[in-house]
């Protein structure tokens, strides 16, 4: 994973995902807006879907890859999964924490970053528990690589 | 609209409070009772009562509201013996649901008079309740399990089941409906068949007793077990039936206060059953609960209600002939409760998702009976399950939430 070719967290940043979810008002646009960001993020490669990357405790299967990158020290990451809304909410993930520093993804408030998105009262507590792995699995990578 | 006039579906739901609420902002549509039912009013006036009036701990005081508490906790015992059409109440067992009813037969049965060299039967659609338990005595005992093969429309092979029956075979233990397909297993004969070999026959009844009245006798099971949840009834409570000479025979499962008879350092000696299984306070209030659920029932008009529940999922088999992209999981002839499905293209969470959003309650996922997924090579399937309080058009709403739900995956 030379370079990232993830637009989540480079280009699309969460800043602008909480932007765009101000605008919408019923809950098909909100959702159909989550599912067409799940599409803008890049496959993984087989590789990387290893016991390893996986993420437990989502309902349907995750993966994440991460990597530090040596030029900017940054935490590249890649993430899938095979159901449309937690790809969606997988990107929105991305969106806070993939080219970020170690230090940047472990200070980033994420409970509030979903506050905001007044996504997390329309997520089942299950879906809500799969957000949490990812999130746990993310952080404890950025762990490894402060110390 | 039902097809039977003397049915007043609008008064029973008007017994369930929980039914009558907005969720998302949209009348609730509660398609998940294979998980849990709804109560009563009768069930949550009960329990609430209880707690009012005569809370005590029962079978130890020597005072008046100790008496009362126990004479309603033994008398909900009778409840259930009749609910059940057991021979006599003392073999109803106090359980906290279906999976502690199975792991106690395991426990106290089969780890106990089950060797090396033994046999163990189950079926490839069981809930992992009832696999593990039994992998588990298995693994203690040296015993074999086995497994009835599922044909693809989720009945049971039955020609298959007689060849594995064999003098070894000393326990079946199948669902008497499936939790995952909602495949009614012709449990008769699978007792009888098993009883012919010389095996004892454990029922896992959990998603059979919300449907209709078990009759534990003319089955001829030598266990059954239920959860009080699943049945109207408050959760943490549920029985577990067993015959006399089995239950008298068997170790006890748990140690401690109540199912003894005398304690010294010399040696111990049991209670009699039901209480030998009954160690510590039980779920008083659970099972004053449950009887009350059972007595809630008994009055209803089961029958037009049993038809009712069938005319739903008829209704729901042809609204999914018209609906494309959808897959039937479980094509059983004889079915109830739980309806599987798939949309193609669409993994089962998102559907569940964006049903919920329409506030149309089902589960995704495995429902806990991992091998049948495994099966059928797929993840896990959208669960509507049904109860006698659904109507028809809850299941219009389903189809126009799925169709919802197509749109916006698709
Ligand atoms: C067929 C079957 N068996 C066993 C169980 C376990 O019941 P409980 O969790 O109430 O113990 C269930 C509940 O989902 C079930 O559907």
């Amino acid at each position: 994973m030379s370079e990232s070719i993830n637009p989540f967290g480079t280009s699309i940043t969460h800043e602008d995902l909480l932007e765009d979810l101000e605008f919408f008002d019923s809950w098909e646009d909100r959702y159909r807006y989550i599912i067409d960001l799940g599409k803008k993020l890049p496959d993984m490669p087989e590789a990387y879907k290893t016991d390893e990357n996986f993420v437990h405790g989502c309902q349907s299967q995750v993966w994440i890859h991460g990597e530090l990158n040596n030029t900017d020290n940054c935490l590249d990451l890649l993430v899938e999964t095979d159901a449309h809304i937690v790809r969606g909410l997988a990107a929105m993930v991305m969106a806070a924490y993939n080219h970020q520093s170690p230090q940047t993804i472990l200070d980033f408030d994420i409970d509030a970053y979903f506050e905001q998105t007044q996504l997390i009262q329309h997520l089942s507590p299950t879906r809500g528990n799969g957000l949490k792995s990812m999130v746990k699995k993310i952080q404890d990578l950025a762990a490894k690589h402060t110390h | 609209m039902t097809n039977n006039t003397e049915l007043d579906l609008n008064q029973i739901r008007n017994d369930f409070p929980i039914l009558h609420q907005e969720v998302k902002g949209k009348p609730l549509v509660y398609l998940d009772n294979a998980a849990t039912t709804q109560k009563p009013k009768a069930v949550i006036n009960a329990v609430s009562s209880y707690y009012e009036t005569i809370n005590s701990n029962v079978h130890r005081g020597a005072h008046t509201l100790s008496d009362l508490a126990t004479r309603d906790f033994e008398n909900a015992r009778v409840s259930v013996q009749g609910y059940l059409n057991a021979e006599t109440p003392e073999q109803i067992i106090w359980t906290r649901g279906t999976t502690e009813a199975l792991n106690l037969v395991a426990h106290s049965y089969a780890r106990a008079f089950l060797k090396a060299g033994d046999e163990i039967i189950v079926s490839g659609l069981e809930h992992h309740s009832n696999i593990v338990p039994w992998q588990i005595t298995c693994e203690v005992t040296g015993a074999q399990l086995k497994v009835i093969p599922v044909l693809d429309n989720g009945e049971l092979d039955m020609d298959a089941y007689g060849n594995l029956l064999s003098d070894k075979t000393k326990l079946v233990s199948v669902a008497h409906v499936s939790n995952a397909l909602g495949t009614i297993n012709p449990v008769k004969a699978i007792i009888d068949q098993a009883h012919d070999a010389g095996a004892v026959v454990c029922i896992d009844g959990a998603q059979a007793v919300p449907h209709w009245a078990i009759d534990v006798q003319s089955l001829d099971c030598d266990f059954y077990a239920f959860s009080g949840h699943k049945l109207f009834g408050p959760t943490g409570i549920g029985a577990l039936y067993g015959k006399q000479e089995l239950l008298d025979k068997m170790i006890p499962y748990q140690a401690g206060g109540e199912m003894i008879e005398k304690v010294s350092f010399s040696g111990t000696t049991y209670n009699q059953i039901p209480y030998k299984f009954e160690a510590g306070t039980p779920n008083i209030g659970g099972a004053i609960g449950l009887a009350a659920a059972v007595d809630y029932l008994m009055q209803l008009p089961r029958e037009a209600l049993e038809l009712h529940e069938q005319a739903l999922m008829t209704y729901a088999n042809q609204k999914a002939a018209d609906f494309e992209g959808i897959r039937l999981v479980g094509t059983a002839k004889e079915k109830t409760g739980a309806f599987s499905f798939l949309i193609d293209g669409a993994h089962p969470h998102d559907v569940g998702t964006l049903l919920d959003q329409q506030g149309i309650a089902v589960r995704t996922g495995h429902h806990c009976a991992m091998p049948i997924m495994d099966q059928f090579c797929i993840p896990g399937t959208v669960r509507a399950s049904f109860a006698f309080y659904n109507t028809l058009e809850e299941i219009d709403q389903l189809f126009a939430g799925l169709e919802k739900a197509k749109m916006l995956l698709l």
